[in-house]
């Protein structure tokens, strides 16, 4: 290998594009190493706090595709406070800065500010997408500038975040020259949309595969636009009512017809069951489909939906579905590979239209299921050895009982058996959440069986400090542990502090560990950092170390204490 | 799983809420969350429990549970149009020196609305059939769905003609012949 040049070397490592494979070539040898990091084009931080912009920025000259995330997926549940951190800003003032010649950049929970989206799109000449999933902190002004500002724009992907809508015409800030999108999702945003420049915007991008619409774009766009986009691979539909006895219905059903290419549909943000039968031409092609925000769409008009996609990989859908529904998806998705069933009312009487039946049925229609996340009211453990057996090749398995102590209805046991022979069995597991009611039990088959397990989120169960140990000594590729509710306290949390530098982080709320124990983790492990959240600023008051501590998240990092916690967070 | 008083169980019990707070109020008696229970005098200890202690509502535990905000959000929306939003559509009846308004959302389908007009108009609607529309009747009710064009009420599914309707016009019968034969 000392034999050949860099060049060559470098043509070899474009080749291995997985960040993890990338990693290792860097860890060969010195020389290796610099090869690697120029010609490293695209780089993952699954923690913004573990490593600084400017260190990223020297190591990688060549970077042109950047992925963050911010906070803590609890943040997802409103159960860390929303000035906590994961500010944008320092990242893309430091990559303007510098010579980086930033193309993407994908963030997921993360602050971005108006400021920070109108220095992106005027710091980077050739700046091509924009990907932003579950952020908050920017209003449709900062998108205005994306629009104006990035010549060479090809994505612009706004996926469920908090935006404030002002409705102005940032439509219209696309330029005429602006011909290069290949995807644009707007459908997060809840304002009016100027029609008429999306219209124009859509005629002049001839290489546009995925639209997805908000719901103020009503039907007769939807057909206009579809008319001048037939070779779309991925459509959201904004809003969808309409009299199916209208001339623009049946202007609609040919365009729709026209477009042999859409292979994923989502949205129905708004829509009219009756209007369902234009889709049925394209059902037959679909492999994804979204209608987990279509709480109109239920009972027979769903079902007969469903019957015409016979393709289907991935379904997300409202448990209004029922367990009828999920029979009929289990006799005609042959292919289908992940599941989400969604509460559609979440805080209702309890009466989540889903139980074990459901997962049952479609663990015995559809063989080839890996992926499943399942908000139901019940279920049994004879249920789940059940889907253990039919589905081995589960590698994400998330479970939420809507009653989160539930115990099995019929035999009034906790969960431990069933979700014991679903690790036992699906040997791919990577990812896990567990609910209902759970005894130290569970973690221990957790610890023995979960051998690949990365990622595990844990809620109201255990009984003592035996199941949180289980855990960590027995899973040797976690990651990412995320507790809460649950009975742990110093003694597992102090067990084995070294295990936390081989995992990104680790989240505890509502447990039984004290400031003492953080501290205590905190002055071992100078690599982590230990992070106290105390909104109630008990702290202040109280520096007691046997004070229980309300929530705890430590991460490792590089770079040591960040500056920029607000005032409730203290990191020891 | 019975609770056992005997040993010290406070330390490692779970709670609902906050450390610190009131154990009374938010305490999870795993009784109670037994519905079939064969024993008698656990049944009662359980209505007791839910007597003295204050049962914790799903709502009061917070992020319970685990759906995105965003989504939380959207299902809220989508429940709040739905129950409050009203379809007011106005009315005209020939003849009728002023014009009415009501809200198609009020009613279950068409014999619920047709009572409403003629109490509100004073007249009759007469029978409907596909055929022939409401041959006979001296009024007949029409409507102007979202094309603009002037539809017999009566010849679509109640859904559909409430999200089409925009508004009613009564129009007396002689008029409306040919309506009914389309």
């Amino acid at each position: 290998m000392n034999y050949f040049p860099d060049e060559v070397l470098e043509h070899v490592f474009d080749f291995i594009t997985s960040h993890k494979d990338r990693n290792s070539v860097s860890l060969v040898c010195k020389s290796w190493y610099k090869i690697e990091r120029y010609s490293r084009r695209r780089v993952f931080i699954g923690n913004c706090y573990s490593i600084s912009p400017e260190r990223l920025i020297a190591r990688f000259p060549g970077l042109k595709s950047l992925t963050l995330k911010g906070k803590p997926h609890f943040a997802d549940f409103n159960l860390v406070p929303h000035d906590w951190g994961g500010f944008v800003y320092p990242w893309i003032k430091a990559l303007a800065k510098s010579r980086i010649g930033l193309e993407e950049l994908r963030l997921k929970r993360m602050v971005v500010s108006d400021e920070s989206l109108e220095l992106l799109s005027k710091s980077f000449v050739n700046f091509k997408s924009l990907v932003l999933v579950s952020c908050e902190g920017f209003t449709t002004d900062g998108l205005a500038a994306i629009a104006a500002n990035c010549r060479f724009l090809r994505e612009l992907d706004l996926q469920e975040n908090e935006v404030d809508d002002h409705r102005g015409h940032w439509f219209s800030c696309f330029p005429e020259s602006c011909t290069s999108l290949i995807s644009l999702n707007f459908a997060c945003l809840r304002g009016e949309v100027n029609l008429g420049a999306l219209e124009r915007l859509v005629s002049r991008s001839p290489n546009l595969k995925s639209l997805r619409l908000n719901r103020a774009v009503p039907l007769d766009t939807l057909q206009k636009l579809l008319m001048r986009a037939p070779q779309l691979v991925d459509l959201g539909i904004g809003s969808y009512v309409h009299d199916p006895f209208s001339e623009v219905y049946n202007k609609l059903k040919i365009a729709i017809q026209r477009c042999k290419s859409i292979r994923s549909l989502s949205g129905f943000l708004e829509v009219a069951p009756h209007c369902m039968s234009a889709i049925y031409p394209i059902c037959g092609n679909l492999t994804f489909l979204n209608l987990s925000y279509a709480p109109g769409l239920h009972g027979n008009k769903l079902m007969k939906l469903i019957q015409h996609c016979r393709r289907l990989q991935r379904l997300w859908i409202l448990d209004c579905i029922g367990d009828k529904g999920l029979g009929v998806v289990a006799l005609t998705c042959k292919e289908l590979q992940e599941l989400r069933v969604f509460p559609s009312d979440p805080f209702g009487a309890g009466n989540a239209a889903v139980t074990e039946e459901g997962l049952v049925l479609v663990s015995a229609g559809c063989p080839k299921l890996n992926s499943l996340l399942y908000f139901c009211q019940q279920m049994t453990n004879a249920a789940l050895i059940t889907v253990a057996k039919n589905c081995p090749n589960f590698i994400r398995f998330r479970l939420c009982i809507l009653d989160p102590i539930k115990p099995d209805p019929v035999t009034n046991q906790p969960l431990d058996e069933g979700f014991g022979a679903i690790v036992q069995s699906c040997k791919g597991l990577k990812r896990l959440s567990l609910s209902g009611l759970l005894t130290d039990q569970v973690f221990l088959y957790i610890g023995m069986y979960a051998e690949q397990l990365e990622m595990l989120s844990i809620a109201f169960a255990a009984d003592s400090d035996k199941g949180m140990l289980y855990v960590l000594n027995g899973c040797k590729k976690l990651r990412k542990l995320e507790i809460r509710d649950c009975p742990f306290g110093d003694a597992a949390l102090l067990e084995d502090v070294g295990k936390y530098e081989t995992m990104r982080s680790l989240w505890m709320s509502s447990c039984e560990v004290t400031l003492g124990g953080c501290k205590s983790v905190a002055e071992k492990m100078p690599s982590l950092n230990v992070e106290i959240i105390d909104e109630c600023e008990q702290m202040e008051f109280n520096l007691d170390d046997k004070q229980k501590v309300d929530k705890m998240y430590l991460y490792r990092t590089l770079v040591g204490h960040r500056k920029d916690a607000p005032e409730y967070v203290s990191i020891l | 799983m019975v609770l056992e008083k005997d040993l010290n169980l406070d330390a490692t019990e779970l709670r609902l809420g906050l450390p610190g707070s009131s154990e009374e109020s938010l305490r999870i008696s795993n009784k109670r969350a037994l519905p079939d229970m064969n024993d008698d005098s656990g049944v009662a200890a359980a209505k007791k429990c839910d007597q003295e202690t204050a049962p914790p509502t799903k709502a009061q535990v917070v992020g319970w549970p685990p759906i995105r905000s965003y989504r939380k959000n959207s299902l809220q929306t989508k429940k709040t149009e739905a129950e409050t939003g009203g379809m007011y559509v106005k009315v005209s009846m020939d003849g009728a020196p002023y014009l009415r308004k009501i809200d198609l959302k009020v009613y279950k389908g068409y014999p619920e609305l047709f009572k409403a007009l003629e109490d509100m108009f004073k007249f009759k609607v007469g029978k409907y059939s596909e055929r022939e529309g409401y041959n006979g009747s001296e009024f007949v009710p029409t409507y102007e769905d979202k094309d603009g064009d002037w539809m017999l009420v009566g010849d679509v599914p109640w859904e559909m003609f409430i999200n089409a309707c925009k508004r009613l016009r009564i129009v007396r019968g002689s008029e409306a012949r040919g309506l009914g034969c389309v």
